[in-house]
């Protein structure tokens, strides 16, 4: 009897370590069952380089470039800014801080990542926005350069914490070892530590970057939502996420404009997919 | 001319410290303007009483509820799944590539952006199992999404209890199952919940997934099933801040606070728990 109900309780505990693999493949395969539909409308290529996103004109025009655009702007500008700031915050917690302050910086960067991303989208558009107009004397701040500042933002607790973790995993004797040859500690973080952590703070940047191009609701409520291919950093952008959030809610189930929102989820499954894999095998290279 | 390298020391550690201070500062100010702008708002009226004048008064009670509903549906979910997943890789997996391939999922889980899970819950709950927009929807396509969440924190818990332990109580003849139901389980108790609260933390802040698949843009009533929509906190103010023109701002910060409020209250019982399990640790 008790073998019986062992063996039934180990098989239900496969069943849910499996459930990861399952989920995957289920949310894989249903953007495949609703959004390959509308590459009988457009051809794949056609899809991803078209220049204008008009889904609700008669004919239909579906092209995501603008949209592709939108995201690599924001994306790029948020790199740019979170990428130096968030792996100098990362070295100096884990090499510089005295440990009372660390443990604080800590927490700090922690009440970063816990804060919804909808709070911190109405934060930046009661602040931030106005800034940007004013300082930059635009008609509207709502630009790619704000949604650019407030993802590098969010991406902030990504980077800093892997970055610090992998940092931190760098043996101690190497530390040791160039302190006593004589260098000092910032010759020691540079030429050693840094190096020898560098696939783990590349994982970082990836992940980071990962989040950016995710992120949703902050950036549909700042960047102002403009479907156009963007020339400058000082106009509005539509990113791929914000155009589904935004425009699921019209289309109708079963119509082109649905399939093609789900073949922009798709577009954005790919992409997350391809970012966490690599990074995974960066962390793990680094161990 | 070479600088001297005590100096260039000096002069890059300031560097770091100005990097960490514009990323902290901003955080403290954020909650500073807060709650500062949202606190007056904040009444018994405000948190007990329906929308109305098209949500430019009244309270944003349904809003607190749904979320509520929302919450305890995916964790409802999500606990079983993850912590029972966690024991597998914690307890029974070997290194191999199945395990290998598991932890790339869970991986990829926690990075598929949160407006995919949003897609997935359209497909999925409301079209092809016809939960229609409801609560039930939305509560499983939250319960995914933290599932990462559950299952790494309670792989740690499980990890960290001493392999000692596991082998007293096979060597005193209990089975493998027995071990960890009554020896493994309960020493890991706080770092599952730990892992529990984050989630549900996650999951009462998320926007983007719930959008399709139960947020309802103004409903005055409060749900009666599990298949009725709901007003949801995050969406409300998404909705009060973009949607609906001429919102007092009060009462925007009032929902940001509460939101807010809510969220970091459960994020402050996690690693206070973690706190206090770390301290009395035995071993």
């Amino acid at each position: 009897m008790r073998k019986v109900k062992e063996f039934i309780v180990e098989k239900l505990i496969l069943i849910c370590g499996l459930a990861c693999i399952f989920f995957v493949v289920l949310i894989f395969l249903f953007l495949l069952k609703e959004g390959l539909a509308v590459f009988k409308i457009v051809s794949p290529l056609q899809f991803l380089s078209g220049k204008s996103w008009y889904p609700i004109s008669e004919p239909p025009q579906l092209g995501i470039l603008p949209l592709i655009l939108g995201s690599l702007f924001v994306t790029v500008g948020a790199a740019i800014i979170s990428i130096p700031i968030g792996v100098a915050c990362a070295i100096y917690i884990a090499e510089v801080a005295p440990k009372k302050i660390k443990e604080i910086l800590k927490a700090g960067i922690e009440l970063l990542a816990a804060i919804p991303s909808v709070v911190l989208g109405f934060i930046g558009m009661v602040t931030l926005v106005p800034w940007v107009k004013s300082i930059f004397h635009l008609p509207t701040g709502l630009t790619a350069l704000s949604g650019s500042i407030m993802l590098a933002f969010m991406a902030m607790p990504t980077i800093v914490s892997i970055a610090e973790d992998a940092l931190y995993s760098v043996p101690k004797n190497y530390k040791e070892g160039a302190l006593a040859l004589g260098a000092t500690e910032w010759q020691t973080i540079w030429r050693v530590l840094l190096p020898a952590a560098s696939s783990g703070i590349l994982a970082a940047v990836m992940l980071g970057i990962g989040r950016v191009i995710g992120e949703t609701m902050a950036v549909m409520m700042i960047t102002g939502n403009a479907a156009v291919i963007p020339s400058s950093i000082l106009q509005p952008v539509r990113t791929l996420t914000a155009t589904i959030a935004a425009e699921m809610g019209e289309a109708v189930v079963g119509g082109e404009h649905y399939f093609a929102l789900f073949a922009i989820g798709i577009v954005l499954f790919v992409i997350s997919f391809a970012i966490n894999v690599s990074a995974d095998l960066f962390l793990h290279r680094s161990k | 001319m070479r600088l001297n390298p005590y100096k260039t020391q000096k002069i890059a550690f300031f560097f770091l410290f100005l990097a960490t201070l514009l990323i902290v500062v901003p955080v403290g100010l954020i909650v500073v303007i807060i709650i500062q702008k949202g606190l007056p708002a904040i009444n018994w009226q405000f948190l007990s009483d329906i929308p109305r004048q098209g949500m430019r008064a009244g309270g944003i009670f349904p809003a607190i509820v749904g979320t509520i509903y929302l919450v305890l549906g995916a964790i409802i979910f999500a606990l079983p799944i993850g912590v029972l997943a966690a024991i597998y890789l914690s307890e029974y997996s070997k290194e191999n590539i199945l395990t290998r391939v598991i932890r790339l999922a869970i991986v990829n889980l926690a990075g598929v952006p949160s407006v995919v899970y949003g897609l997935f819950g359209l497909a999925l709950f409301v079209v092809f199992f016809k939960f229609g927009a409801s609560i039930l929807s939305g509560s499983l396509t939250l319960g995914i999404m933290i599932l990462p969440i559950i299952i790494t924190t309670s792989r740690e818990a499980l990890e960290s209890v001493p392999q000692s332990f596991r082998e007293v109580s096979l060597s005193l003849g209990a089975s493998k199952w027995q071990t960890i139901r009554h020896i493994v389980l309960p020493n890991a108790i706080p770092g599952i919940l730990t892992g529990t609260i984050l989630g549900l933390g996650r999951a009462a802040g998320e926007t983007a997934p719930i959008l399709f698949t139960v947020a309802a843009f103004y409903l005055p009533l409060l749900p009666k099933s599990i298949f009725d929509q709901a007003m949801a906190l995050p969406y409300h103010l998404y909705v009060i801040s973009t949607q609906v023109p001429n919102v007092d701002e009060k009462i925007r910060y009032g929902t940001a606070l509460v939101l807010l409020t809510l969220v970091l209250f459960m994020n402050l019982v996690a690693i206070i728990i973690r706190y206090k399990f770390r301290k009395r640790k035995k071993w």
